[in-house]
């Protein structure tokens, strides 16, 4: 492991690039435009290909292209992009290819703020185009579990031949921390060798990667998907619950905003309030067992904490909570940052009964 | 001596190979392949120069074309 | 005994196209699969499909194919060709696909020198859906969305997609050439195998323009499709070589 001091798109980039990633194509968009500058130089090192495409709906077409070869391929955007790539995201689900991709996100909707915000939850777990495709969503709240996921990335998307995303914003993008990077992965193709394109020196029957199929063939690509969405939710979920054994008040939040939670919430405990957190790793998906393991005797509130307003995980919190308590939001948006004491006072308003 | 040889469950009746033959020896038929086209057939084949121009202006491929092999001997 | 000169290519399957009677995107890939057959390269070629009548080629060929998003072809057949430069690389793509929808991802692939091979079909309309305009409809052609004729006042004027490429730098072969009948065929198909053969030596981007028809949404018979060809489109669309890296030399 090499320790490193690393800014956090670079981070990512590099862990990508250490778990496989032998492709990248991507366009400038702040706050992740350290991902495609990094790539750049790093990866044609690495005996990959890097190519800054001529808009994003491009460049995740050429990943596409390349995870059809299969090629560990990869494409980085912040919100905007992204809804530009999501006709590709959709077509890359449809067309079972496995690929990575990273949304640093910003200030939305529309061009927004070029700074950091979690205003994509709802595109990211719901809707990434059209079709109703789902995909893996990781929300890092550090740099060592971003480079920790990014590394492994890859082992998900093949295994389900389907795109992952990693969900970041523009602080964990922007921030520098020291990280443990793991070594370099060796390739091997066995994961992608039954089904790629491209000569390999063995003469066999043609193959087809579309996403069009006949009726009966989309419908039954249809029904194997919403099975692995299912085995999704029994075997993939990744959450941290912190101090919830005893906790009256429970604030939900993930990523950068789970960050800021965890200081008020460490210090309102250092004050004898019972409080704790549900932090998703995986927003898809959603940690709903640890929901349900509650005891709901005890929970007096929800707090739902998102840079967003209105907060975006809301429905999905509500849906499990099935009003046996309350749930409180709190957040800033629009590329204003939340803040120790802001997090704290709305907490207080919560337990001191005034929210 | 040539030989055309159209292989009827190809044809879609679109008659370019009858416009284009310079000697004029296909005509439709008036039997239907197995998807209800008609489909052409030569006449007199004797006549027929080589010049290929069926095979090359047929969308489908679906005139074969034999030629008298050299004789080697 | 007969020695057998012609029969159908074997890289597509031995059953009818999709295609309308006497469409040329049929002629169009008929040829390109006798070029692939002659360069022994069926075991080497990845075709990257559009969306479009041309989309149907997935159930016609018998190669290794990747269907793209509409327009994105060039963009799909860049990742493709980058991670295995030693493929046969090309795009087949109608006007829509190329010329409206994909402008972008044609222009930055030519200019970029991906070295694979585009064949774009130029029928001047949206067949699969039915007939509407396309960038390449003529000056007065009806279609489902002008039914009084392509007005250049409104709609622009039909778009010169080889003379567009052969401005770019990279690109090392763009030419245009028209199926209306078999001599011209013939000069499309040597045109395709030496974008094709250019590709195998490395040389760069290679864009081949064929002019095509299509008899059922310009409503007219399959013949007439070719005399309209002949008497517009190709008075239109200038069939000639715009651009040969050897031939510069």
């Amino acid at each position: 492991m090499a320790k490193q001091f690393m800014k956090g798109c670079e981070a990512v980039a590099e862990a990508a690039v250490l778990g496989g990633c032998r492709f990248f194509a991507g366009y400038p968009i702040t706050p992740q435009n350290e991902i495609p500058e990094y790539m750049s130089s790093r990866l044609p090192e690495a005996g990959g290909i890097f190519i800054q495409g001529e808009s994003e709906v491009a460049s995740v077409n050429m990943v596409y292209g390349a995870a059809s070869t299969g090629t560990r391929a990869m494409t980085s955007s912040s919100s905007p992009g992204i809804s530009l790539k999501t006709e590709g995201i959709s077509y890359l689900s449809g067309a079972k290819l496995p690929a990575l991709i990273v949304n640093v996100s910003r200030g939305g909707p529309g061009l927004g703020s070029i700074q950091p915000a979690q205003s994509d939850y709802l595109q990211s777990t719901k809707a990434l185009g059209h079709g109703g495709h789902r995909l893996l969503v990781f929300a890092p709240y550090t740099l060592q579990e971003a480079v920790d996921i990014a590394y492994d990335a890859f082992e998900y998307a093949e295994r389900d031949r389907s795109p992952v995303m990693i969900l970041m914003d523009g602080c964990l993008g922007s921030i520098m921390e020291m990280v443990d990077l793991p070594p370099m992965k060796e390739l091997s193709n066995q994961n992608t060798q039954g089904w790629k394109v491209g000569y390999d020196g063995v003469k066999r029957g043609a193959r087809m990667i579309t996403s069009i199929y006949p009726e009966a063939g989309l419908e039954s690509n249809n029904k194997n998907s919403a099975a692995m969405y299912k085995k999704w939710q029994e075997e993939d979920v990744k959450v941290e619950e912190f101090m919830l054994d005893d906790a009256e008040y429970v604030v939900v939040a993930y990523g950068i905003a789970a960050r800021v939670a965890k200081q008020a919430i460490m210090q309102l405990r250092g004050q004898g309030c019972k409080i704790g957190l549900i932090r998703p790793i995986t927003l898809y998906p959603f940690p709903k067992k640890s929901f349900e393991k509650l005891n709901y005797n005890n929970i007096k509130a929800f707090i739902d904490i998102e840079m967003t307003i209105p907060a975006q995980m809301y429905d999905d919190i509500d849906l499990l909570v099935r009003g046996r308590a309350p749930i409180f939001e709190y957040g800033r948006s629009g590329g204003i940052l939340l803040d120790d004491d802001g997090v704290t006072d709305a907490i207080k308003k919560v337990t001191g009964g005034q929210a | 001596m040539n030989k055309v040889d159209i292989v009827s469950k190809y044809c879609k009746g679109c008659g370019y190979c009858i416009n284009f033959c310079p000697k004029k020896l296909l005509k439709m038929g008036n039997e239907r392949n197995m998807k209800g086209h008609f489909f052409p057939y030569i006449e007199q084949v004797e006549k027929c120069i080589g010049c290929q121009n069926c095979v090359t202006i047929c969308p489908e491929g679906a005139i074969e074309f034999y030629k008298e092999a050299q004789d080697n001997g | 005994m007969m020695e057998k000169i012609y029969s159908r290519p074997n890289c597509i399957v031995p059953m009818q196209s999709g295609y309308c009677p006497g469409c040329l995107h049929s002629t169009a890939t008929k040829i390109i699969a006798e070029v692939i057959d002659e360069l022994g390269q069926g075991h080497n070629v990845i075709n990257v499909l559009p969306v479009g009548c041309s989309s149907m080629g997935l159930l016609y060929w018998k190669i290794d194919m990747v269907g793209s998003a509409h327009g994105r072809a060039p963009a799909v057949a860049t990742g493709i060709k980058r991670s295995r430069p030693d493929s046969l690389v090309f795009t087949y793509q109608g006007d829509g696909d190329l010329a409206a929808i994909g402008l972008a991802e044609i222009l930055s692939a030519a200019n970029r020198g991906e070295k694979f091979t585009v064949i774009f079909a130029n029928n001047s309309t949206y067949g699969m859906t039915g007939g509407q305009m396309a960038p390449t409809t003529l000056i007065g052609q009806k279609s489902t969305t002008s039914k009084k004729g392509r007005d250049a006042e409104t709609a622009g004027h039909p778009i010169k997609m080889c003379e567009l490429i052969k401005e770019l730098a990279a690109p090392v072969f763009v030419a245009r050439y028209t199926l209306n009948n078999p001599q011209n065929i013939r000069k499309a198909k040597q045109g395709i195998k030496k974008a094709f053969q250019y590709q195998l030596d490395g040389k760069g981007f290679s864009f081949v323009e064929l002019l095509t028809n299509c008899p059922t949404n310009w409503g007219v018979e399959p013949l007439d499709s070719l005399k309209y060809m002949e008497e517009n489109t190709m008075k239109y669309f200038e069939q000639k070589v715009f651009k040969d890296e050897e031939e510069s030399k």
